[in-house]
């Protein structure tokens, strides 16, 4: 019998590519939608397949053609990317089986079949990142994964989406060509692509000096497509004029696949090879994630309009992601990998939670969901589900990364107590600004005229609390996103002495 | 059944009899009534079943998960949360009875949502006395600030739903912005959160930092009500009286000077806290709540809001109890718990009795009204004699033991402050007792009526039976409680 499971790897990224032409062609109403979610629940199908066959102690290496690396194209999957994956394939589905009734509205009918393969676009391009293996093809599913969401955000009625997304594509252009200045170097050095193989080669490099380079030109444009602070800007705006359930896709998985690569090269490549690259890693990015996470939760603190206050928020999440890693450290990287996970399964629940209210409400400004828990109490329950584990109550996700950030800062002696009172600064502060919603929703006065008219439909509701739920779950049997952070964790660490 | 079974029995219980009363409620109201009363009548039978395995020194647990490495959801019985669930749970019966007269009396709507409710609140009530670490006891605390909020908040109209966001607003920002930290900080300083005998921390925290965690503790948490955190309590009394009966004098408020007496007792230790300088400041602030909510009680005039601020100063006094460190005075605290609740229930019973016979809620409106309400004024002074402290009741015995511990520490802040407690006490109830039993009626005001529905005069009527037994059989407690300080080194 032929063992199809080593495929797997392959599968992952051929399926939403394949179907993307597909659902081009689909032009009924309807069948587009469904066919993207067929092929996204099956991604995430074959996500959830991989992830088994790593907690089993697999290795999945794939040599496409059977070309053997480095000549030819390889594809990998280990604890991280397995993780990385579930996150990006899990978010795409629940926001397409949540949002067909809210993608109506946002998008017009003849474009409908446009926009889901758009969508599938972005998806292969995001599963793509984290399965190659090259630098090269990493940069082309980079590209595939932002042009295609460049029309995904662009692709909703609201005009004010446009010069978002310009900036966006500004951003996200100069990001991706300082990734592809620095892999150019490398390759000027080394003469691979292949990742395992430039590890092994830069040893070999007499000058330092051009890999340096490399790697601040990698660094800053990952941090670029990741919205490091300061070089978020072009986040908030984007999340908040995109489609709701666009957000939802994005605001859980994009982000987090520019952060896995920043951690992958700066840990895989350049930490075995440049010295004192951890220190000055550590030096660089510290600063920023503590900036990020007090300064982003303040403006979140004053923003009126809903998404655009999550969105400020996300820049703060990310900000622990990239505490966690500044540490050096096993359990440092634990704390910042199982965040990657944490977070999109509050954020992407929150926003689905945003997304039902959008279904009732003309808009998403603070006043306008005023009272709004009295007529849609399974919403709002989900969203103050979803909240809290943004703020990190215990027996949410949230809790889970906290805890495993503030040991890593404990170990850290005093800069960690520092630390530590910032983590707890920003928690109350998002607490204030998740606080700041419920009280509109819940003790806000009823305007008769614009008060929702009743609760959100089933669909989409089911999928909020779903997601509601999982924050639930995994914060209080952990194992799975712990098992999977720890040991990527161990193996980004191999070479930090 | 085991007794690691009979601790998830009496867990699951009240969320099992919630759902049972969701779905009698179809059938109908006497077969709703049926099953909450079956259900409570079941949960204080399997926690009393406990109390003979404890009386012998056993201490029954059960680990239901581990979330983290070292941080469990696990429960243990031990003396104290014996004591608070047996308490909670044997008053839950007498408060159901009394909710069937009061929520029918008055015609009260939504009363499926406010048995339901009042389950969960009971259930997490259980896992905060079973607790056997600081994380789960956190879990359960935060439920039981969540379920009681939509009993709070029963009324639905502008000025109740303002009340219910002062009492979600401090209790949920307290717990979440002092006591999670301290219960981090503890976990990473003494590597577990495990309520131990004797402590966990002596060794490995000193100087102000004991002073601060002790300060995070208790102000943390807010359900204690030492001011400045005590003003969801009057605000919390919005509610239908059931609620502030039992949430708002024994579960919720207990559940509060129960984990502040705990963390005193099994996380700090009392001897390590004793001779540490840093804590001492707790004494103060709880002797000064204890003045400052009696002053305030004096200036009030509606009854209920009245009890509140009673409830307050009587919360604070269990806390000073413990905080002079003496084992006669822990001893004390625990009894003080016991009979406080006893007493307090009866006057909040005595007092919704009083609302749904003749909608009076105002003190000088109660000229009198012994004559018409002899069973329940009765109950009323029996519970405001057990407040002051006056013999045959059961406030006199805490006191007693209290005091003892007061002069075994030779702590005479402690003794003025309970001199002076009492004095007050007698200053705002004694009025109450002369208006009801030997003043003229008003005659301007409607009076017309006679006893509040029987379901409610027989609850009132057993709980100032217990108080005046608490007086007379308490030795079993005593030697129960006793095993806490034995058990400290």
């Amino acid at each position: 019998m032929i063992d199809w499971s080593v495929h797997l790897p392959a599968l992952q990224v051929i399926v939403p590519m394949l179907s993307a032409p597909l659902a081009l062609l689909l032009r009924p109403r309807g069948l587009a939608w469904a066919a993207a979610v067929a092929a996204s629940l099956f991604s995430f199908a074959i996500a959830i397949m991989l992830t088994i066959g790593v907690l089993a102690g697999r290795n999945f290496n794939y040599q496409m053609g059977n070309w053997p690396a480095p000549y030819g194209i390889e594809l990998g999957v280990d604890a991280f990317s397995a993780l990385v994956l579930l996150v990006i394939t899990g978010a795409s589905s629940l926001a397409l089986l949540a949002g067909r009734r809210s993608l109506d509205s946002d998008i017009e009918e003849e474009r409908q079949p446009l926009f889901y393969a758009a969508w599938l676009l972005a998806l292969a391009g995001l599963v793509g990142i984290p399965v190659a293996a090259d630098a090269f093809n990493i940069f082309v599913f980079m590209e595939i994964s932002s042009l295609a969401s460049y029309v995904l955000i662009a692709g909703g009625r609201d005009r004010r989406a446009l010069p978002a997304v310009f900036k966006y594509l500004m951003m996200g252009t100069i990001g991706a060509t300082f990734y592809l200045i620095g892999i150019g170097l490398i390759y000027l050095m080394t003469g691979t692509l292949n990742l395992a193989d430039m590890e092994l080669r830069i040893h070999e490099v007499a000058d330092q000096k051009p890999i340096l380079v490399a790697a601040g030109f990698i660094t800053i444009g990952l941090a670029l497509k990741a919205a490091v602070f300061p070089l978020h800007v072009w986040l908030p705006n984007a999340y908040t004029y995109a489609p709701n359930v666009v957000t939802v896709f994005l605001a859980a998985c994009a982000t987090k696949v520019s952060l896995y690569l920043l951690l992958r090269f700066d840990f895989f490549v350049f930490q075995p090879n440049l010295v004192g690259h951890d220190v000055q890693f550590s030096y660089f990015l510290m600063p920023l994630a503590v900036l990020a996470i007090l300064i982003a939760s303040c403006v979140a603190l004053f923003e009126k309009n809903l998404k655009r206050l999550f969105a400020y928020s996300s820049v703060a999440q990310i900000g622990y992601i990239l505490l966690g890693a500044s540490l050096v450290s096993v359990a440092g990287l634990t704390a910042s990998v199982v965040h990657i996970f944490n977070h999109a399964l509050a954020k992407g629940a929150l926003f689905l939670a945003i997304a039902c209210l959008a279904t009732r409400v003309s808009g998403l400004r603070l006043e306008n969901i005023s009272g709004a828990a009295q007529r849609m109490p399974w919403t709002m329950g989900a969203f103050a589900l979803a909240g809290f584990s943004l703020v990190g109550i215990p027996g949410t996700t949230g809790f889970i990364s906290k805890w495993y950030l503030i040991s890593a800062a404990f170990a850290e002696g005093s800069i960690g107590v520092a630390l530590i009172v910032a983590i707890v600064i920003s928690s109350l502060i998002a607490l204030a600004y998740v606080w700041r919603v419920l009280e509109a929703a819940y003790f806000g006065d009823i305007n008769v005229n614009t008060a929702p008219a009743g609760e959100a439909p089933a669909g989409i509701l089911t999928v909020t609390w779903i997601a509601a739920l999982a924050n639930l779950y995994f914060g209080l049997a952990p194992s799975l996103p712990v098992t999977l952070a720890s040991s990527a964790a161990e193996s980004l660490l191999r070479h930090v002495p | 059944m085991s007794s690691s079974t009979a601790i998830l029995v009496a867990l699951a219980l009240p969320l099992v009899g919630a759902l049972g009363i969701a779905l009698a409620a179809r059938i109908g109201n006497n077969v709703r009534e049926g099953v909450t009363l079956l259900t409570a009548s079941a949960l204080a039978w399997t926690v009393w079943g406990l109390l003979p395995e404890l009386m012998a020194g056993g201490r029954p647990a059960v680990s239901l998960a581990e979330v983290l490495p070292g941080v469990e959801i696990a429960f243990s019985v031990e003396p104290l949360g014996m004591l608070f669930a047996a308490l909670a749970s044997l008053l839950w019966i007498v408060n159901s009875i009394y909710s069937i007269g009061y929520m029918r009396g008055n015609r009260e709507s939504h009363q499926t949502r406010f048995y339901i409710f009042f389950a969960i609140a009971l259930g997490a009530t259980m896992g905060i006395a079973f607790a056997d670490n600081l994380f789960t006891l956190f879990l359960f605390y935060e439920l039981l600030t969540l379920s009681t909020y939509p009993l709070v908040a029963h009324k639905g109209d502008a000025k109740t739903v303002q009340s219910a966001r002062t009492y979600l607003g401090i209790l949920l920002t307290t717990s979440i912005g002092l006591l999670l930290p301290a219960i981090i900080w503890t976990y990473f300083v003494a590597g577990t959160g495990t309520f131990t005998a004797g402590g966990i921390l002596a060794g490995k925290l000193e100087g102000p930092a004991v002073g601060l965690l002790l300060g995070l503790f208790v102000f943390g948490i807010g359900k204690a009500a030492v001011m400045p955190v005590h003003r969801w309590l009057p605000a919390a009394m919005v509610a239908p009286t059931p609620v502030s009966a039992l949430l708002h004098a024994v579960a919720v408020v207990k559940a509060g000077v129960f984990t502040v007496t705990k963390v005193i007792v099994y996380i700090f230790g009392i001897d390590f806290l004793f001779a540490e300088p840093s804590g001492g400041w707790l004494l103060y602030v709880t002797a000064f709540t204890v003045i400052a909510a009696s002053v305030v009680a004096l200036r009030q005039s509606n009854l209920k809001r009245m009890l509140a601020y009673s409830t307050i100063g009587q919360l604070s006094f269990v806390l000073m109890a413990a905080a002079i460190l003496k084992p006669l005075a822990e001893i004390g605290a625990a009894v003080h718990m016991v009979a406080h609740a006893f007493g307090k229930i009866t006057l909040f019973f005595a007092a919704g009795a009083i609302y749904t016979a003749s909608k009076k809620t105002e003190i000088f409106q109660l000229r009198g009204i012994g004559h018409r309400m002899p069973w329940t004024m009765t109950a009323f002074t029996i519970g405001a004699l057990s407040m002051i402290g006056v013999p045959p009741t059961g406030g006199f015995v805490s006191k007693w033991y209290i005091l003892a511990g007061a002069f075994q520490a030779e702590n005479y802040i402690a003794i003025a402050t309970i001199v002076l407690s009492t004095a007050l006490n007698a200053a705002y109830f004694l009025p109450i007792i002369y208006l009801a039993w030997f003043a003229p009626e008003d005659k301007t005001l409607q009076n017309e009526h006679g006893e509040a529905p029987f379901a409610a005069v027989l609850a009132l009527t057993i709980t100032a039976a217990l108080t005046l037994a608490f007086f007379f059989f308490n030795g079993p407690l005593v030697l129960l409680e006793a095993q806490i300080v034995q058990a400290t080194p």
